[in-house]
């Protein structure tokens, strides 16, 4: 039996359509992170499942009994909020005690979960202090305590790493992700960071204006994107799309001499798609430098270099494929001298062909 | 060296000023006390008496021994009572307008704007109501207008202070687990105490100088000290003695309640009352 389980939910505010009909089942234990970009109605999904929004229209069920009409402090769920939600005039072991008291746990029982809590999130030593006297890390750390004290069925995060700084988000990432494989909780997550997404997730629903995109396990979504949407949304930088038109061996660049060899194994695939407009899409990273890549998979294009960006470990290198910006990600011993024409090759069989009608992936 | 100079003559400036205008402000209330001291020769002497010969009590012994001074009381009991029940509804219906946005955008708009009404406009046919239901002269009716009288500011005040307060607050504790009422008194009652504080101050100090309603709606079960105050003009002369006393014995028990509440009052005020 799934653990939760939404049926063609709909919510409106006022005239506003936030939601347009989401379906999804969330099995028992499972990681699920919702994102897409803001407005997309992830964190309308999120309240609607805590009770925090009436739903319009579907139901949701929770281990099997619908809660559409059942009171948030009834559902038994635990969240977390984007701004810690953390009560200034308590201290920290007050408010991570806040949700037991409520369910009247003895208080014995209130003190070992609560330092237990504590203990898993490293903060017992702050138990004494008040919210005022802590660093944004520590609040977040605390917020999440005051979930995870609970037995919930139910565990909601609702973008909670977005106030605190880019390091801080880091380990954050990862201590949630240990908290969820040491309770093994359901945990439903929301983010329009594509990063943490792919990262925590056991699955990703992507949501685009109100309606799920596509769902699935991260790599699914990154290797298999259904539309170009998804395609564009995963990965940093984001995919290249280059305009180009079927013709019988090969893809043309539009208003280029480029074009790139399709691989034996896809081309009864485009042959519907022969003569006609085509978007193909490639990830920065598969491309390389023509002279260590050099097998029949790969397509040669030589390119005029743009820009230049070291990361250190990655070079991002910008350039031109017709009249489409593009980025390739080189290690930086790709890029000796000032060259500013290089020969790069694609792995053809990693990219991806789009119908420009549809914006699905062919 | 010259311009610690002119520091100094800075702030010498400065603390002259400062005590200029403490004179200025204590002065009236010192007066007042002084004046409730004094015997009647002393009242009336030219050159003013500044400090009496004798702090003689006898205007406050006439005050208790007449019962005038029960006044006082009754000035307590209409005005506390009434900012307690003001205090009560009012927030309830704030929290109801801040948060369940009851009547719209502009039902709060209308309410404040029931306390724009002047006093004097609807004190007669208040009092012609009053006649008809037989509640002239009774705590139950003063106490019943000075709450009606107030919940518009106390609705409006509260409204904005709830509508401070981060709804993530009161969301996460109804996903922990609590009915909304105890959501409104565990999460919302502390995190606006100072300005309930500060809004019950206000509304009791309101009710505690109403002058107009209570010389209508009172004769003498209920009259209250402001009403009492008038007693001493006489057409013949004028009790200064007791009318100061009766003024002392009026502004004592603000004093104390605003002395001990400083500190909501000040914070109340500045709306800081929900920063963290």
């Amino acid at each position: 039996m799934a653990d939760l389980k939404i049926n063609s939910l709909h919510k409106y505010y006022g005239s506003m359509h936030a939601v347009k009909g989401v379906d999804l089942e969330i099995p028992k234990g499972e990681f699920t992170v919702l994102v897409g970009q803001s407005g997309c109605g992830k964190s309308t999904l999120l309240r609607t499942i805590a009770g925090l929004e009436e739903i319009d229209e579907g139901s949701i069920e929770i281990d099997g009994e619908v809660v559409n009409d059942v009171a948030p402090k009834d559902r038994d769920i635990a969240m977390v909020f984007q701004n810690y939600a953390l009560y200034p005039y308590m201290t920290v072991f007050d408010n991570i005690a806040f949700g037991l008291r409520a369910r009247k746990t003895p208080k014995v029982e209130i003190e070992e979960k609560v330092a237990e809590a504590s203990r898993m999130l490293s903060i017992d030593h702050l138990l004494e202090r008040y919210p005022r006297q802590l660093s944004g890390g520590q609040l977040q750390r605390v917020a999440i305590g005051r979930a995870i004290v609970r037995q919930a069925r139910i565990y909601l995060f609702d973008e909670p790493l977005s106030n605190l700084d880019a390091q801080l988000r880091d380990e954050m990432r990862g201590e949630i992700k240990r908290l969820h494989r040491e309770l093994g909780k359901t945990m439903i997550y929301v983010t329009h960071d594509q990063i943490e997404a792919m990262t925590m997730a056991d699955r990703i629903v992507l949501l685009r204006d109100g309606k799920i995109e596509q769902q699935g396990s991260p790599l699914d979504l990154y290797e298999r994107p259904a539309t170009k949407y998804v395609a564009g949304f995963l990965g940093s930088p984001s995919m290249n799309f280059i305009d180009g038109m079927v013709t019988e061996n090969k893809v043309t660049i539009n208003n280029s001499n480029h074009s790139l060899d399709i691989p034996e194994q896809i081309k009864n695939k485009l042959t519907s798609h022969a003569n006609k407009a085509i978007i193909v899409g490639i990830r920065p990273e598969h491309f390389s430098r023509a002279d260590i890549a050099n097998h029949q998979q790969y397509s040669k294009l030589s390119v005029n270099i743009e820009l230049v960006q070291p990361t250190g470990s990655r070079s991002y290198v910008t350039f031109r494929l017709g009249q489409n910006p593009a980025v390739a990600e080189l290690r930086p011993q790709d890029l000796l001298g000032h060259n500013t024409t290089i020969e790069l090759s694609v792995d053809m069989s990693r990219v991806i062909y789009i119908d420009p009608i549809t914006e699905m992936t062919i | 060296m010259k311009t610690s100079h002119r520091k100094k003559i800075k702030l010498a400036l400065r603390y002259i000023a400062v005590v200029a205008l403490t004179i200025l402000f204590l002065f009236p209330i010192y007066w007042l006390f002084m004046i409730s001291f004094k015997t009647a020769n002393e009242i009336y002497a030219y050159p003013p008496v500044w400090w009496p010969e004798t702090l003689q009590l006898s205007n406050y012994r006439v005050l208790f021994e007449d019962g005038d001074a029960a006044t006082v009381g009754n000035s307590l009991i209409v005005a506390g009572v009434s900012t307690i029940f003001a205090m009560i509804l009012g927030t309830i219906c704030a929290y109801s307008l801040a948060r369940f946005k009851t009547g719209g955008e502009h039902l709060a708009n209308w309410i404040i704007s029931q306390r724009m009404i002047p006093p004097i406009a609807i004190v007669f046919p208040v009092f012609l109501l009053y006649v008809w239901f037989g509640m002239v002269d009774t705590y139950f009716g003063l106490i019943l207008l000075y709450t009606a009288f107030n919940l518009p500011y106390v609705i409006w005040m509260m409204r904005g202070y709830i509508m401070d307060i981060p709804i993530s607050l009161e969301q996460a504790a109804l996903v922990d687990g609590y009915t909304r009422w105890q959501v409104v008194w565990k999460v919302v009652f502390p995190m606006c105490r100072a300005g309930l504080f500060a809004t019950a101050i206000f509304t009791f100090v309101f009710a505690w100088n109403d002058f107009i309603f209570a010389l209508v709606l009172t004769r003498t079960d209920v009259a209250t000290y402001t009403v009492q105050v008038t007693h001493y003009f006489g057409g013949q002369s004028n009790f200064w003695g007791k009318i100061s006393a009766m003024s002392v014995l009026g502004t004592l028990p603000i004093f104390f309640i605003v002395a001990f509440m400083q500190k909501y009052l000040v914070r109340g005020i500045s709306l800081g009352a929900v920063k963290g």
